[in-house]
């Protein structure tokens, strides 16, 4: 690894993602406001004011006009940008699928927040998950370093020419958006190499094209084909460019998974999101107590990393599968996914559904979990409820 | 030219097939009648009247839907639809 | 085929006028959307981006194997066409580009799912040229009223004839204080022309609203498409006129029209139609005092 000059600052998260965006320097961006993002759009609003981001800022009126300025832009050849959560993510829902059936890279910032009904503004995962299906790249953040280095990383994962898929950067709200860490930030040259000038475009007047028409049945299913195609390679890309982040910031990156203290564990969490931060804690306190557990970080959630999923839980008993969402009748989204990867290997999985709505996880209830499980305590499902 | 893995439509005359299939009348310009005002050229839905050297018009016949409108439209009444034979 | 028809003599000519929108296409016969297409593209040239939400303009433009356009089309979601022509834009200006965005949608689009998209995109004033093509339904789907469906006419979803009036969008249009709103008819191409012209000179949120007749959804033979865009100006239906920098004044025929004496009686415009044909004689009456009260305000307007 060559010498790297670190600049240590402390930033909250949405302040990061801002940061991060100007560095990456796109041409168009289009964000409506909403809890808890709004903190970000407003420092990019700045940024733009003071001639720090050489940017257009579309002041959209809601977010599907948001995701449409923004893929109207890229389809021209601008390197874009947008953010939301919860009740905006799902009212650019139409756009998000459009924008993933025509591949067309974009990166957008999630901030997580639960879905109404009830009204909420508070964190968990339901949202984000919601959007699994639409052929975009779906990555979630631990703290606020990883939101700065994922945001970065986004735009070069979703421009490569082996890829060309738009890219959703989820971190979760008010846990990561609004609280202030310890953040590495490169240098803006560092990052001007990391991420060339964009070499997209579809509006060429000497080559009139027809950008998104009808698809006949036939030509449909072979252009989803070829998108499924697209999907498992950028695996490879996805990792690729986590090497190339690690060289040039002189910080471990861990690509689709990174498996914590797995070597040799018996038990291991598995988690996505910000409370990876407490499930690590857990797993260094039983450590400490002599107990073999590990935990399994899911950094890239869509492509679904199966294969490395495989490869890194053998020779694991069981694993306990954290889910800050639900769907009724199969159970937890991640838990169901890692229960498909994992049939037929005799892991047994516990499914723990917890968080929902903002409900506090801390560390402890990770252990008392875990050490349940340790004490012989098989469940199918549990809801931390009380 | 534009190279992407989503496939991409480019400009085609007769991008849905030959539509002077779709005919049930047609129409006939009667060229002694004819005085070159070229209504029917500007007015065809279909813009299917090609405006020729000289002022003339000509009916392509491959696309030609059969609507008629450049009969109710034709001033001097040159232009007559008459049925589709085949 | 059927080239018998044609002299040797006229065989042999060349042709003089290119096709700006290529013939062949999916449109119904009688539709006026290529010929309209047609015109507006000979106008605005090949440095063009055409933005297409869902409408019968979608099937028209092709699949992937073939596009009736010679230039660009974006195809856009129902609501999406301004914000997507917005993004479009801003990035075209970046580049250094000075090609002209055009928004071709149709009235559902327009007035309906895609109303709050077209406010905003006006108010903050985007640099694009916004056609609205008003067939008065949602054709595409098969004739389903919109909000821009008028009094009195059959659709599949009001089978006794609309209860509501017609949403007055170009007047809405005009209340943003856009640059340049005007309004138009298949009928007047040269009327049409000149304002596509107008616009295609000025910067901002540029609207065109043109009333495109129907004959599968209006119900009329395909071939009084014309016949009936000319009456409804010519009866006051469909007043022309063109509001540039907020200064509104009437174009073409309708110049003629505020004397009530000269214009048409409706009956003459909804008698050609079938959607009008189960109208009484007190609803034609109503359609009547709409019409002459909308040239009461514009009386206003051509004062101002």
């Amino acid at each position: 690894m060559m010498t790297v000059t670190k600049h240590v600052t402390a930033m909250v998260g949405n302040h990061a993602v801002a940061y991060a965006v100007k560095q990456a320097k796109p041409q168009v961006l289009a964000v409506f406001p909403i809890t808890p993002q709004t903190t970000m759009l407003e420092k990019i609003a700045e940024y733009i004011e003071k001639g720090e981001l050489k940017a257009e800022l579309i002041k959209v009126e809601g977010e599907h006009s948001a995701l449409s300025a923004v893929y109207g832009a890229a389809v021209a050849g601008a390197r874009v940008f947008t953010a939301t959560s919860s009740q905006g993510l799902l009212y650019m829902t139409e756009m998000i699928y459009w924008a993933g059936g025509e591949r067309v890279p974009i990166v957008n910032a999630v901030a997580t927040r639960a879905l109404a009904e009830p009204w909420s503004i508070w964190d968990d995962h339901q949202d984000f998950f919601s959007k699994r299906d639409a052929s975009w790249i779906m990555m979630m953040a631990e703290n606020v370093q990883e939101a700065y280095d994922m945001t970065l990383q986004a735009f070069r994962i979703s421009e490569d020419k082996r890829v060309l898929l738009p890219v959703m950067m989820g971190f979760d709200g008010f846990i990561l958006t609004h609280t202030m860490e310890r953040l590495e930030i490169l240098e803006d040259e560092t990052v001007n190499k990391f991420l060339p000038p964009r070499e997209f475009n579809l509006i060429d007047f000497n080559d009139p094209v027809n950008v998104g028409p009808i698809a006949a049945p036939d030509d449909y299913m072979r252009i989803k084909f070829e998108t499924m195609k697209a999907m498992e390679g950028s695996k490879e890309v996805i990792e690729e460019i986590s090497k190339e982040y690690e060289e040039i910031s002189g910080r471990k990156q861990f690509g689709l998974v990174e498996c914590y203290m797995c070597d040799d564990a018996e038990y291991v969490f598995t988690t996505v999101g910000a409370w990876t931060g407490d499930a690590r804690e857990a797993v260094r306190r039983m450590r400490s107590q002599g107990k073999k557990v590990g935990l399994l970080k899911i950094r890239v959630v869509r492509p679904f990393p199966r294969e490395r999923i495989k490869n890194v839980l053998k020779g694991v008993h069981g694993v306990v599968v954290f889910d800050r969402e639900y769907s009724y009748g199969i159970g937890g989204i991640l838990a169901t996914e890692v229960k498909a990867t994992l049939y037929n290997s005799g892991i047994d999985v516990y499914s723990v559904i917890a968080g929902i709505g903002g409900k506090d996880v801390r560390p402890l209830h990770f252990q008392k979990v875990m050490e349940d499980v340790l004490n012989g305590y098989k469940f199918d499902e549990r809801w931390l409820n009380e | 030219m534009i190279s992407y893995p989503i496939p991409l439509g480019r400009p085609k005359v007769g991008a849905a097939g030959l539509t002077g299939h779709w005919r049930v009348i047609k129409p006939v310009i009667y060229y002694d009648k004819c005085t070159k005002c070229r209504l029917c050229v500007i007015y065809c839905p279909e813009n299917t009247i090609d405006l020729l050297e000289g002022f003339d018009v000509r009916i392509d016949y491959d696309y030609c839907k059969g609507c008629g409108v450049c009969a109710q439209i034709c001033p001097q009444k040159a232009i007559e639809m008459v049925p589709e034979v085949k | 085929m059927s080239e018998e028809l044609i002299p040797d003599y006229i065989k042999q000519k060349k042709v003089i006028r290119q096709q700006n929108f290529f013939r062949g296409n999916a449109a119904c016969p009688g539709c006026p959307i290529p010929k309209e297409l047609d015109l507006l593209l000979e106008v605005m040239g090949k440095k063009t981006v055409l933005v297409v939400p869902a409408s019968c303009s979608t099937v028209i433009m092709g699949d992937i194997h073939g596009s009736p356009s010679p230039v660009p089309v974006v195809h856009s979601a129902f609501a999406s066409a301004a914000a997507i022509a917005s993004g479009l834009s801003r990035q075209l200006r970046i580049r250094g580009d000075d090609a002209k965005v055009v928004v071709w949608a149709g009235d559902g689009a327009t007035g309906d799912i895609g109303f709050a998209t077209v406010s905003g995109a006006a108010e903050r004033n985007e640099d694009i040229l916004y056609v609205c093509y008003d067939n008065e339904a949602f054709m595409n789907t098969g004739i389903q009223r919109s909000s821009l469906t008028p009094f009195g006419a059959w659709t599949t979803t009001t089978p006794a004839g609309k209860r509501e009036f017609k949403k007055p969008v170009p007047f809405i249009m005009m209340e943003h204080k856009i640059p340049y709103v005007a309004t138009a008819s298949i009928a007047y191409p040269f009327d049409y022309q000149a304002k596509l012209r107008k616009a295609k000179n000025m910067q901002g949120f540029r609207y065109i609203h043109l009333l495109s007749p129907c004959p599968p959804g209006w119900r009329f033979d395909s071939s009084l498409t014309i016949e009936v865009a000319k009456l409804a100006v010519e009866t006051g239906v469909w007043p022309l006129f063109e509001v540039v920098n907020g200064e509104f004044s009437l174009t073409g025929v309708s110049k003629t029209l505020l004397d009530k004496s000269k214009r048409k009686p409706v009956e003459e415009y909804l008698k050609l139609q079938g959607r009008f044909a189960k109208m009484s004689e007190e609803e034609i009456k109503v359609f009547q005092e709409a019409v002459d009260l909308m040239w009461e305000y514009i009386k206003e307007l051509v004062k101002r």
